[in-house]
């Protein structure tokens, strides 16, 4: 062993031990931000690692260095721009990109090395090294290539780009899949028998199955897939990994690959789906219209912003469900004029936020922290569910499936055991609402047919905007 | 390194993984996917390999530099926006207390 070789040895075990402090610490509001600096450094000290090694064992050539400079600063520059400026509204079509990146930067990685195998680690050649070479070329490429085409699709359909196509809620679409997968397969056996042309196959068909998988997946289900996904390109790194021969790229692949797997099943979990009714059940709504058709409201009571305000100013305590039509509509702010002036009359104002609220786990406490909110007035469902039957008003933005006490009352619902917000034990509940349409589930909300539940009909901002102009007219918060 | 050691590297890997994300606040869920998918750009290190060891084959160059490319989109990307997403959360409990 040689001092390069020591040198790159320490610093990776380094690197190691730092990424997963990094990981460790990012579960912790305390110690995120630092967590994430410090994973960050990880990285940095990863590179300078990996290029010190190099300089001190084959050197690099100047024109290496031109094409490592040019790669760098054009994905720095481009990664960081987007950073900065993607409204927090968008975050989870933002992460969905960056993770199909990163799945493309592996396919890439081992297409490369497969076609121009390199000189360096496999210098012998043994029958049983070139097979796990060619395995592991396979499967980073097969794994990087859906990252990156069901992120994309993923990202489209979250910007409204692309719309679910009908014929993918048919049984059509399991058919097509398994042709995929099948000639994924067909294509993977080929490349181990020493047939290199059909690398070009495998890329192809795996790209369209990571296409075929995600197109007929519906809104709710959204963020369960981009956390899939996340999970698949850290598989995708540490298969990488495994073709140039790096324990770092391995470790780090696989625990962000397991990390992954962790979050999807806390997601499944808070909207009571199963990881394979998401993949194979296709959009929840297409199921749902046929098995809860009966969804006529029978006692729908619509009130005034004037209403609403004068019931907000004699209340003592008022609990805020924010869901994802508080997002469209970008009113986090004005939302939070609207409790500073309840606030400052002496009421007590708590946000309620159902675990998967949004289109992503947390989604809700980005925005809401991004409009000033105190960190200590969000409440976690279980935490905040006992304090509804004291509570005088509650208010329902944007919010609808999470609220739904079908899935506590309704056994023949499908949304039944989900986990939902006791909203109906408050005094009085306001839902701010467009229109009469249904969430995601496509179900029928018991809660809007209530006697106290009334409906306030518009756009999320400009309701709580007149609101805002009711409250100061009553002398709201002036005092 | 031989291919059983990387087996354990990799077996060693998940578990650690597995295990670092136990209890997680609902709060931090994007954040850590975030700050998780920053990480899994690690692939830039591979990226990085194959341009070292191309010795001018510059079709190879060219893959290797876009696949950094991407790479570091990914990694500089997702940790900014990470930090972007906690910066807010960091400051209203140092504010109020």
């Amino acid at each position: 062993m040689n001092l390069p070789v020591i040198i790159k040895f320490v610093i990776d075990l380094l690197a190691v031990l730092l990424l997963a402090l990094g990981i460790k610490g990012l579960s912790k509001v305390k110690s995120a931000r630092d967590a994430n600096r410090l994973a960050a450094f990880a990285m940095s000290l990863s590179v300078v690692g990996l290029l010190s090694y190099y300089l001190g064992t084959s050197g690099i050539a100047i024109q290496s260095w031109i094409w490592i400079i040019i790669g760098s600063i054009i994905g720095s520059l481009f990664g960081a721009i987007l950073a900065k400026k993607v409204p927090m509204t968008s975050m989870p079509e933002t992460v969905a990109l960056f993770n199909g990146c990163g799945g493309m930067s592996s396919l890439l990685v081992a297409l490369g090395v497969a076609i121009f195998p390199i000189s360096g680690g496999q210098e012998t050649f043994d029958f049983f090294k070139s097979l796990i070479n060619e395995v592991s070329i396979s499967v980073s490429i097969f794994v990087g290539a859906i990252t990156f085409t069901g992120s994309i699709v993923a990202m489209a359909k979250l910007q409204g780009w692309l719309s679910t196509p009908g014929w993918t809620q048919s049984k059509v679409r399991h058919f097509v899949n398994i042709v995929f997968a099948v000639a994924s397969l067909i294509a993977f056996f080929d490349l181990i028998n020493g047939n290199t042309s059909s690398i070009w196959l495998l890329v192809i068909v795996s790209s369209l199955l990571g296409i075929g998988v995600t197109l007929p997946i519906g809104g709710a289900d959204m963020p369960v897939v981009i956390s899939l996904l996340n999970s698949y390109s850290g598989i995708a790194a540490a298969a990488a990994g495994f073709v140039v021969d790096s324990q770092l790229l391995i470790v780090a692949g696989a625990m962000v690959g397991a990390a992954g797997l962790i979050l999807t099943q806390v997601m499944c979990k808070g909207m009571n789906r199963s990881l394979v009714s998401v993949l194979f059940g296709g959009s929840l709504s297409a199921q749902s219209t046929a098995s809860s058709g009966s969804g006529e409201y029978t006692n729908i009571t619509s009130c005034s912003v004037e209403e609403c305000a004068l019931t907000l100013e004699a209340a003592n305590k008022v609990i805020i469900v924010p869901g994802y039509g508080l997002a469209v509509a970008q009113a986090q702010h004005t939302l939070r004029e609207v409790t500073k002036k309840l606030e400052q009359n002496g009421i007590e104002v708590v946000y309620a936020i159902h675990p998967v609220a949004g289109r992503m786990p947390g989604h809700m406490n980005v925005l809401l922290a991004e409009a000033d909110v105190p960190y200590e007035q969000l409440k976690e469902m279980d935490v905040v569910n006992p304090d509804f039957p004291a509570t005088d008003v509650v208010l329902v933005l944007g919010a609808n499936d999470v609220v739904n006490p079908q899935a506590k009352n309704d056994s023949s619902s499908p949304l039944y055991g989900m986990p939902v917000l006791d909203v109906q034990e408050a005094r009085t509940v306001f839902v701010i609402k467009r229109g009469m349409s249904a969430g995601y589930s496509g179900i029928k909300n018991d809660l809007f047919d209530l006697p106290n539940t009334s409906m306030v009909f518009g756009d999320a901002k400009k309701v709580l905007n007149d609101l805002i102009g009711e409250l100061k007219d009553l002398g709201v918060g002036e005092k | 390194m031989s291919f059983i050691s990387l087996l354990w590297v990799l077996l060693l890997g998940s578990l650690l993984g597995l295990e670092l994300i136990g209890k997680v606040p609902p709060t931090l869920h994007t954040p850590l996917m975030s700050g998780a998918n920053a990480i899994s750009g690690i692939t830039m290190l591979a990226a990085l390999t194959l341009i070292v060891k191309a010795e001018g084959n510059v079709p190879l160059l060219i893959i290797g530099s876009v696949s950094l490319g991407f790479a570091l989109f990914n990694v500089v990307g997702g940790f900014f926006v990470t930090d972007r997403m906690l910066a807010m959360f960091s400051r209203k409990p140092s504010n109020k207390k």
